[in-house]
């Protein structure tokens, strides 16, 4: 059975077609990349995937669940995780509490009484795993810096470790590369490989960057003006003429 | 029919000056994202000048008018947004609302200081023209000058500045502010100038509702203003705080159903006692929470706010070892040298006002938690307060259940309505739930406290001291303990939820509220819940001071201008720490005291934390955190070569 499935989601924005009757699916464990040009309805998608926008038709659902009109937290506690492609971050915090406190929601002990009674404070396991996912990113150095003192490229790497604190099943990354250097990128795709042997959690990776995406993903999505234009196995969709004409521009890739 | 009509002729000229000031509001609301709450504030500067030219120095009406509308009025405006408003463009949005919480309680101050209102009351303020008792009739019908004259301008007004925006080059880039700033300021517009233009334009929309609204009252106060202006804030909500005409249809809608209401609705029923002079909060209130077009507004934020400086750190999580050991002796020391001078030293007056001061800071631990904690502003704090006291005072006095348990019934009462009014309102975040805490506590104000069952009859319930066990409380020196007591118990509280989940999540939705969703928490039960706690808070803190006082009395202790005072003065000394909450509680106690010490008017009160509002600009943390922080950097400075040397 299928992990996600979208199924003719549409939605326009004033007039504006961003969406028109996508169909998506991803298998459990699975490694699937989305590609398109600029405005194509990518992040879009990823947005009505996780309820922050309502799309106007379709219908969303995730390991056997519909998610219509599920709020954005319980389709996040399904498994659903996403990284933002206009970094979303907890400004104020400190990096080490950025995956806390998503460690908390995790547990989803938000109760008032406890904190009262003195139980909400942090625990050392919650630390311990925070420490892992941290040293797993390469974001010890930073751990107890306050947020905004960090790069552009290694605050998306804190939103790639906030994600993978709630344990998702399903982890849908907006261009993570975008910010980060070659070797940066050489060592984030190495952890998401890492991460997916070790969790085995699918991913929806959305790229510009299309030696990422050929190195990462089995298979691949293609839209352009809102409609998935082909879809595939990689190797044969960065191979179709269409593909080339509409993304790459009818380049050689 | 006839009553009917002579409603509408009534009601029209008050639609006609609601429709002024929403649009007034909604013009500058649009073009800088202030959403201005000091509006009646400004109308009140304009009538009181008005008042004291026209009036108490005999000047003739048309100079008067002049120097108070065409000069004062639009001077204010001009001066708000070059001093104040103007640089808070990209602050978050909480910073601007704060900024005009704390003009709406020091403007009014400033004038009555200085046209001396305090000593001689401004009684038989008049109108713009002469005679405007003059009644003129048709037929059956009867309208007074100054009615016809409010029509006339109104409509004047709003035709000029739509001719303006039609037909100038500098109303065009204004109507294109509305529109888009973003594409404005890519098109080249020099917005501090556009800016400028229309706080003149909107300060004399304000110029112009204050003398127009002045003669409806007996006497000039800022009270009425504000009460006024929650009507025109209605009416811009009508308007989805973006329609210039809407704003003036929702103002005349206004006008006109409340004369309706008055005219249909049999005098005397509780119906007619209730809903007549609540409609403008509850009309407000339901428009928040129902009105399509506000619902999908989001409050305005200027994408660039993301670069701004984050909120500093607190002081007590940067500070070293030593230093904290340090500064934990020092509090220690002063508490107890505090403690050794209530027990030996201060007389009944004294012990008195540092138990107010005590019980003040329980109160305002709830500010900490609502503003402090979830970032929202609430002006309904002082309401919760009430309702605890009232809870307290009834439960005692109809089924003699003990004090203590009363107290705590009242905490809880409190909490429960908080989390009520949060339900509806807290998706709507920001100004818009600022406003909806506001058109409630108006609506307890003028309509719950006068239920029996609730505010009491005509005098104020009253309230015993409570009994435990073998402890008797009565004693004003017990009872000081025991407000000492609960305060210790409800900080190290406050201090627990901040450093646990709650606290944890909320910080996180402060930062991004999509990506806090996105990990999985709940936004709405999180902010209820802050909501809740809050006012429980403020509840219990409400019981303990109707016991203190000897009675419930909400005219003296919890009234609606009251709570925009606590939430000012916490505000400005440190809305995130406890100690901030403590010294507020001693500010608002003492520093009275220190007033009359030197001889002041008791009105510099407002005037110095109105305008000590104003660095919450600059300081989000408050002032108190603020210089902590640096005198703590100091030391620790110093700390710092010693052990290098
Ligand atoms: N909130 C919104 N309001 C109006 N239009 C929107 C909104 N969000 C997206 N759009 C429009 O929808 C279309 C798809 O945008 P989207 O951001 O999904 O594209 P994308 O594929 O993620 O592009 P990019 O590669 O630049 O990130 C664009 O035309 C965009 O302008
Ligand atoms: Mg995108």
């Amino acid at each position: 059975m299928s992990l996600l499935v979208a199924r003719g989601v549409r939605k326009t924005f004033a007039g504006i077609v961003a969406l028109d009757d996508v169909d998506l699916e991803v298998e459990p464990g699975e490694l699937v990349g989305l590609i398109g040009p600029n405005g194509a309805g990518k992040t879009t998608l990823f947005n009505c995937l996780l309820g922050i926008t309502r799309p106007d038709r379709g219908s969303v659902g995730f390991a056997g669940r519909d998610l219509a009109r599920m709020p954005v937290y319980r389709r996040a506690r399904l498994g659903i995780g996403r990284t933002f492609q206009r970094v979303e971050l907890f400004s104020g915090m400190t990096v080490r509490d950025h995956l806390l406190v998503a460690e908390r929601a995790r547990r989803g002990d938000g109760a008032l009484w406890k904190d009262v009674l003195g139980l909400g404070r942090l625990r050392r396991d919650e630390v311990d795993r925070s420490e892992r996912t941290l040293e797993l990113l390469g974001l010890a150095d930073v751990a107890d810096r306050p947020i905004e003192s960090l790069s552009l490229g290694r605050g998306r790497l804190v939103e790639v470790g906030r994600a993978l604190m709630t344990e998702p099943r399903l982890l849908m990354l907006d261009e993570p590369s975008s910010g980060l250097d070659r070797s940066e990128t050489d060592a984030l795709v190495a952890t998401l490989h890492q991460v997916h042997r070790e969790r085995d959690i699918a991913i929806v990776l959305v790229e510009h960057d299309v030696d990422m995406v050929r190195g990462f993903v089995s298979r691949l999505y293609v839209m352009d003006f809102g409609r998935v234009i082909a879809s595939g196995a990689t190797t044969d969709v960065l191979g179709d003429e269409l593909v080339r004409r509409a993304y790459l521009g009818g380049a050689a890739p | 029919m006839h009553d009917l009509i002579s409603a509408l002729l009534r009601g029209f000229p008050i639609g006609c000056v609601y429709g002024l000031v929403a649009v007034g509001v909604v013009l500058t609301y649009k073009t800088s994202g202030v959403f201005n709450l000091a509006f009646g504030a400004q109308a009140f500067v304009s009538a009181a000048v008005y008042f004291v030219l026209h009036v108490r120095d005999g000047w003739p009406i048309a100079p008067a008018f002049a120097v108070a509308v065409l000069v004062v009025a639009p001077v204010v405006g001009f001066v708000l947004d070059l001093a104040l408003f103007r640089h808070l463009r990209s602050a978050p949005p909480i910073a601007r609302h704060v900024v005009s919480i704390g003009l709406l309680v020091g403007i009014p101050a400033i004038v009555v200081l200085a046209l001396h209102f305090g000593t001689s009351p401004a009684y038989g303020p008049r109108g713009i023209v002469p005679g405007g008792l003059v009644v003129y009739r048709f037929g059956e019908y009867a309208v007074s000058r100054d009615e016809l004259t409010t029509i006339v301008v109104t409509f004047l007004a709003v035709g000029l500045l739509s001719a303006l925006l039609r037909l100038t080059a500098a109303g065009l880039r204004m109507r294109a502010v509305v529109e888009s700033p973003r594409m404005t300021e890519l098109a080249g517009v020099n917005a501090n100038r556009v800016g400028s233009l229309s706080w003149m334009l909107s300060g004399l929309f304000a110029g112009l509702a204050g003398v127009l609204l002045a003669p409806l009252f007996p006497q000039v106060s800022a009270d009425n203003f504000f009460l006024l202006i929650v009507a025109a804030i209605a009416a811009a909500a009508f308007a989805s705080l973006s329609s210039l005409p809407l704003a003036l249809v929702g103002g005349l809608l206004l006008g006109l159903i409340g004369q309706l209401l008055a005219t249909w609705l049999p005098t005397g029923s509780l119906l007619a006692q209730g809903l007549r002079p609540s409609f403008p909060f509850v009309a407000l209130f339901v428009l928040l929470v129902f009105w399509p077009g506000l619902r999908r507004r989001r409050e305005s934020t200027d994408p660039l706010a993301a670069v701004d400086p984050p909120p500093p750190q607190l002081a007590a999580d940067v500070r070293s070892r030593e230093l904290t050991l340090l500064t934990r002796a020092l509090t220690v020391v002063a508490a107890g040298v505090g403690l050794w001078w209530v027990l030996a030293v201060a007389n009944a007056f004294w012990l008195l006002l540092v138990t107010q001061a005590v019980i003040l800071s329980i109160v305002f631990l709830s500010v900490t938690v609502i503003t402090g904690m979830a970032g929202q502003i609430s002006l309904a704090q002082a309401v919760f307060a009430a309702i605890g006291a009232f809870t307290t005072a009834q439960l005692a006095n109809r089924f003699d259940v003990p004090l203590l348990v009363t107290v705590l019934a009242g905490a809880a009462i409190a909490a429960i309505v908080g989390a009520l009014l949060a339900l509806p309102a807290v998706r709507l975040g920001g100004i818009h739930l600022t406003l909806a805490t506001l058109a409630f506590a108006l609506f307890f104000e003028n309509v719950l406290v006068k239920v029996d069952w609730i505010g009491g009859s005509a005098v104020p319930p009253r309230v015993a001291r409570p009994v435990l066990g073998p402890i008797d409380f009565a004693g004003d020196r017990s009872f000081f303990f025991l407000s000492v007591a609960v305060l210790v118990v409800v900080g190290s509280l406050v201090m627990l939820v901040r450093a646990g989940t709650t606290g944890r999540f909320l910080r996180a939705l402060g930062g991004s509220e999509v990506a806090a969703a996105a990990v999985g928490i709940n936004p709405a039960r999180a902010r209820v819940t802050a909501f809740a706690l809050s006012a429980a808070i403020a509840g219990l803190g409400g019981g303990l001071l109707a016991m203190q006082q000897g009675q419930a009395n909400y005219q003296a202790d919890f009234s609606v201008g009251a709570g925009l005072f606590w939430i000012v003065i916490v505000v400005t000394l440190g809305a995130r720490t406890v100690e901030g909450a403590v010294q507020g509680g001693a500010a608002l106690k003492l520093f009275p005291q220190a007033l009359k010490a030197v001889g002041l008017s008791l009105t510099w009160q407002p005037v110095l934390f109105g305008l000590g509002a104003l660095t919450f600009a600059r300081h989000p943390e408050g002032i108190v955190e603020h210089g902590k922080r640096t005198s703590l950097a100091a030391v620790q400075r110093l700390l710092d070569r010693r052990t290098r040397t």
